[in-house]
């Protein structure tokens, strides 16, 4: 937090009962789903520390199953989010570890199956006062907050890439405020993801996609 | 514009003429180049959301997620209707207002966390309970609100709100200390008036513990609620008479920081000591809170 906003202090607007438990999860379990393009339709998600000790009471099961249906942390349906997930066709499950201890005390695995039947693994912190982290995404460790326009690529990692995600960035007189590159190994899997001060618009994010190494760019947040 | 203390805060509205509620209004609108308009229309969407938790489990109670709270609000309010209550309409009114907002964040209902959900009770309900009161309009809780969130911005900067951090005090403390220098200005008294009301309303607390049962916010961060709007009420009665610490605000704020910090772990949010470790509360959180059991 660099400026401490009045609506900091006296906000957020939040559905309760606690903005880590409850609002920061449902954020995490939004901003996996921004990083599913396909519809949702499996959702199983472990739980750690806290979480995993108090989310019956603290409604984050309500709240990640809420997020995941894309729903805001100010929705009034967050309550009744397993109904609307039914409806949805959404299947969930919840699993405990209270076994973790070098984990952030607020963590959640989040694995999500599109309807094609593919998998992505994200873990998520929540860091309070509704504030969230995403740490991994398929086992790569990241960061990503989605306090900015974010958009998130995967790609080869190849030579080139880097250059031309930001060409087409500055064509469109986006500036970038934060742009990042992860990998595990050489030449294989690679995330970058870019957070900008503008509105990234969807044009820029299918444009980026023409590079024969980016396999998918998503708009996050 | 930007103020780092209460000194410099008082120091500017000497300077401009001005009341804490501008101050943190010009503020808002430099540093996120957001218009005051708009600005002010939020402030009154959150009021407006306030007021819904408020009146909500007046109407329909409804039964916390952990299943510790539930009707208290409704409770209050019939036994004020029929009886004198104890300790004034106006301190009965806040402190119903108070725990029913609790309710309605402890049964994953909309509130306003001001400073945090777990004291969102404090400042609707000592706003409300003035207001119904003495009929203030509209725009004076607006400017209340402002000034409210003037208090709280320098608790932030310069201690915490955080019930993990500093306990009870920092959350409960805080917010009593925001609503107490809103109702002094409700009141028509000076920004000086306010944060001496803000720093009786924390030194009041100071040293209170974050003991939740079962890690829920619901119990006894209810009834702490409704200590920290009616603390609010007794902080600026006193104030406006004059009654003030010979501390000022930021060196309260600081002691504060400092009590926090010196609090054991088991007393900040862990539901590992205080109310939350006594045989029955482990018996409520049973299932729940392994560290309990042992």
């Amino acid at each position: 937090m660099d400026i401490i906003s009045a609506f900091d202090v006296i906000g957020p607007i939040m559905i309760g009962p606690s903005s880590s438990h409850t609002a920061g999860a449902l954020r995490i379990a939004l901003l996996a789903r921004g990083m599913v393009r396909d519809t949702i339709v499996g959702a199983r998600f472990t739980l750690y520390g806290s979480f995993a000790e108090t989310y019956r009471g603290h409604g984050t099961d309500r709240a990640l199953v809420a997020g995941i249906l894309g729903f805001g942390t100010e929705d009034r349906k967050i309550k009744d989010s397993f109904t609307y997930a039914q409806q949805a066709g959404l299947v969930y499950s919840f699993v405990c570890d209270t076994t973790r201890r070098d984990l952030h005390p607020n963590t959640v695995e989040i694995e999500l199956t599109d309807a094609h039947g593919h998998a992505t693994m994200v873990q998520g912190v929540s860091l309070g006062g509704g504030r969230a982290e995403i740490r991994a995404i398929n086992g790569i460790e990241v960061r990503l907050t989605g306090e900015y326009s974010t958009v998130l690529i995967h790609q080869t990692d190849a030579p080139g890439v880097l250059a031309y995600i930001t060409r087409v960035l500055s064509e469109q007189n986006i500036n970038i405020a934060f742009l990042k590159l992860y990998r595990e190994k050489r030449g294989e899997t690679a995330y970058t993801i870019v957070e900008a001060d503008q509105e990234i618009p969807q044009a820029v994010v299918h444009e980026m996609e023409q590079h024969p190494s980016i396999h998918s760019a998503v708009l996050v947040a | 514009m930007d103020f780092m203390n209460a000194a410099q805060l008082l120091d500017l509205c000497g300077q401009q003429d001005i009341s804490l509620a501008e101050a943190m209004r010009r503020r808002e609108v430099e540093l996120t180049g957001v218009l005051r308009a708009r600005n002010d229309e939020r402030m009154r969407r959150t009021w407006q959301v306030m007021q819904d938790a408020i009146h909500t489990p007046l109407e329909n109670p409804a039964r916390s997620m952990g299943g510790l709270i539930g009707g208290e609000a409704a409770k209050l309010d019939q036994r004020t209707k029929i009886q004198a209550p104890v300790c004034g309409a106006v301190v009965a009114n806040a402190i119903t207002y108070a725990i029913g907002v609790l309710e309605v964040n402890a049964s994953m209902g909309l509130i306003v966390a001001a400073p945090t959900a777990g004291s969102s009770g404090v400042i609707p309900g000592a706003f409300a309970a003035v207001q119904a009161h003495l009929g203030h309009s509209e725009d004076d809780i607006v400017d209340a609100l402002w000034c409210a969130a003037a208090v709280g911005y320098l608790i932030t900067l310069n201690g915490t709100v955080s019930g993990a951090q500093g306990g009870c005090q920092a959350e409960v403390g805080s917010a009593s200390a925001m609503a107490a220098a809103g109702v002094v200005q409700l009141m028509g008294g000076t920004p000086k008036t306010s944060l001496d009301a803000a720093g009786i309303a924390i030194t009041n607390l100071l040293g209170l513990v974050c003991d939740p049962i079962a890690g829920l916010v619901e119990s006894p961060c209810q009834t702490r609620n409704a200590l920290g709007a009616a603390g609010a009420l007794v902080a600026a009665e006193l104030a406006l008479a004059g009654v003030a610490l010979p501390v000022p605000f930021d060196e309260v704020v600081d002691a504060m920081s400092r009590v926090g910090a010196s609090l054991p772990y088991e007393l900040r949010e862990t539901a590992l000591g205080g109310v939350a470790a006594t045989a029955t509360a482990c018996r409520l959180a049973a299932g729940g809170c392994g560290d309990c059991a042992k």
